[in-house]
């Protein structure tokens, strides 16, 4: 069992606001990203709710009991720091090791429950050494084997793949997500990676400034972004946001349309452009273009795609595809 | 900065090393050469290095007159005793302060800091008139709790800085994995912090060593350390160079040894955190 609500959760640190009325339940074996720019808030919530800080109002429950005033220690929650925080002076063992000494359980309990961590993890033939005699991706998994071994109610993961290479981190991504799959726990796991979020998640929590811009499952927010933040935030590369005649034509102040929703032909369409630069992925092509009275614009492009630099275009939404929002900002649903 | 590493800089920097240390060192030899003379000896001009009659009756002579071994174990006790005390109640201090801080941690540091400013005699009647009134003049207790007061700011000084430089995200880990507050402070803060405890508690050790001013006003006897037994070796019937010089051999014996045995401990505690 574990789920996580929060009730009107607020957090001030002095007199800035980092978390406004927060409202958020995250059902018990769910995996939740929460995703936002940096400076939006989404450590803060993570670490309130892991008890590292206290809220300044509102509720905090877990398994439906108010944790709201309860210390870290007696939550029953693990966390994965970004710089792993392991222990530099105990072995690995140690380090997985360490939770269930705190819990007083018997030696051989704790044998066996480490040996069965390291086995998950690959980390049998380490368990002896030291942290700094461990790589990146290593040093994760030991900060990962000291979440599991004490069964926690929910895994809190606070950027944990951000200092690894890019290929390390697209493994242990799969690793973590085969580790949820197998726990069925609980995870909260925060990013400002928007690919990680939307690979990884049952559910994303879009953040901004401190305040929830929008919960939803991956494609959800893909599909129907709530607004203008939602929609720039989410997909890579960026949705292209057009004002002026051609919204208002269509009964909006913004429309947007996503890369890979657009057409481009050499003869005609609805906005003529120019072909600033050509990225060539090998799979897509990201095509930079400046339309005429629009600005800079991305179409996507599948396969290679022969444009050059300067050359004369038409882009041409598709017109189903099409994202429409009101002068503040808000989706205008059909 | 790639200085590059020839034969002759080599060869000129080892002996400009062991010239600096040999200075540095001179005084000590002095003081160690001449408590093995004879006083006409020790005040021969120009003076004997090397070759003079060697003899160690001034350290018989240092023993007849004063119970060393008695010194010596007060010096220990009152500055080894006085250190361990002053850590107990230290390192929860620096640690509230580095990772707990409130508004006012700045100013409370300043102010312990500022006691350490006030000339010992400024105080002294008043301490005095307290040990005298409580029982505690020549007792190891009182001029050890005394010691432990005064070096109590340079501890929580030395320990807040070590602290500030240990990632508080550790910490919190133990915190998440369970530890109670005071598990964390034993098995996670600690031993992360050896290097720096183990500086300040010989630098720490080396002041209550040295400590004369307090130990000779309230210590008669009982409780006296080396300092005291040092003085009694000067002024009355003149200088006596060669026994003055048995005498803080004597002393500073035991210091030097600490110091030996923790100098790798301490050059690493003093460098802490200078290259991750």
């Amino acid at each position: 069992m574990g789920s996580i609500e929060l009730k009107s959760v607020r957090k001030a640190f002095g007199s800035v606001n980092v978390i406004n009325n927060v409202d958020l339940k995250v059902e018990d074996g769910e995996f939740t990203v929460f995703v936002g720019p940096s400076g939006c808030g989404k450590s803060t919530l993570l670490r309130l709710i892991a008890g590292l800080e206290d809220v300044t109002s509102g509720q905090i429950l877990i398994d439906g009991k108010d944790a709201t005033n309860i210390g870290p220690a007696k939550r029953g929650l693990s966390m994965v720091f970004q710089s792993y925080a392991l222990y530099p002076h105990m072995s690995v063992r140690g380090n997985i090791a360490f939770a269930l000494k705190m819990a007083n359980q018997p030696k051989d309990v704790i044998e066996q429950k480490v040996k069965k961590a390291a086995g998950i993890l690959n980390l049998t033939d380490y368990l002896d050494r030291k942290p700094r005699q461990l790589s990146g991706g290593q040093r994760q998994r030991v900060a990962i084997g000291r979440a599991i071994v004490r069964e926690p109610k929910a895994f809190l993961f606070d950027e944990p793949l951000s200092n690894l290479d890019a290929a390390l981190r697209v493994q242990m991504r799969l690793e973590i997500g085969d580790l949820h799959h197998s726990l069925k726990t609980t995870m909260i796991y925060v990013t400002h990676d928007q690919v990680e979020a939307m690979t990884m998640a049952d559910k994303i929590v879009v953040l901004n400034k401190g305040t929830v811009a929008q919960i939803g499952s991956p494609l959800e927010l893909y599909n129907k972004p709530n607004g203008l933040f939602v929609a720039s935030f989410i997909g890579s590369p960026t949705m292209n946001l057009v004002t002026g005649p051609s919204a208002a034509k269509r009964g909006a102040a913004t429309i947007g349309v996503r890369p890979e929703h657009v057409d481009l032909s050499t003869t005609s369409g609805e906005w003529p452009a120019r072909v600033r630069l050509a990225e060539h992925l090998g799979s897509d092509t990201f095509v930079h273009v400046e339309a005429d009275d629009i600005g800079p614009m991305t179409i996507r492009l599948e396969g290679e795609a022969v444009n050059a630099p300067g050359q004369r275009v038409f882009v041409t939404p598709q017109e189903a595809r099409i994202h429409r929002f009101d002068k503040e900002g808000h989706r205008i649903n059909p | 900065m790639a200085l590059k590493q020839t034969t002759s800089r080599r060869v000129g920097m080892t002996a400009a090393a062991w010239l600096a240390a040999f200075l540095i060192f001179f005084p000590i030899l002095w003081m160690f050469l001449t408590s093995f003379k004879s006083e006409a000896d020790a005040y021969a001009i120009p003076p004997k290095f090397l070759f003079f009659h060697w003899t160690t009756e001034n350290y018989a002579e240092v023993q007849s007159r004063a119970d060393y071994f008695l010194h010596a174990y007060n010096s220990i006790v009152l500055s080894v005793g006085a250190n361990v005390a002053g850590l107990i109640l230290a390192i929860p201090a620096a640690w509230s302060m580095a990772f707990a801080p409130s508004k006012r941690t700045k100013d409370l540091l300043m102010w312990m800091l500022s006691t350490k400013m006030m000339p010992a005699s400024g105080v002294f009647m008043a301490v005095y008139f307290l040990f005298l009134q409580a029982h505690l003049l020549d007792s190891r207790w009182g001029v050890g709790f005394l010691l432990m007061m005064t070096n109590l700011p340079i501890l929580v000084w030395m320990l807040y800085t070590y602290f500030k430089e240990i990632p508080v995200d550790i910490l919190e880990a133990a915190r998440m994995d369970g530890a109670s507050l005071a598990n964390e402070i034993i098995y996670v803060l600690t031993p992360m912090s050896v290097p720096g405890i183990a500086s300040t508690m010989l630098l720490s050790v080396i002041l209550s060593w040295n400590e004369a001013f307090w130990t000779l006003n309230l210590t008669n006897v009982n409780a006296a350390p080396l300092t005291n037994m040092i003085a009694s070796f000067s002024s009355p019937e003149g200088d006596f160079w060669a026994l003055l010089s048995a005498a803080s051999v004597l002393a500073i014996a035991p210091i030097l040894i600490l110091g030996w045995f923790s100098q790798k401990q301490l050059v690493r505690g003093l460098t802490f955190g200078a290259v991750k």
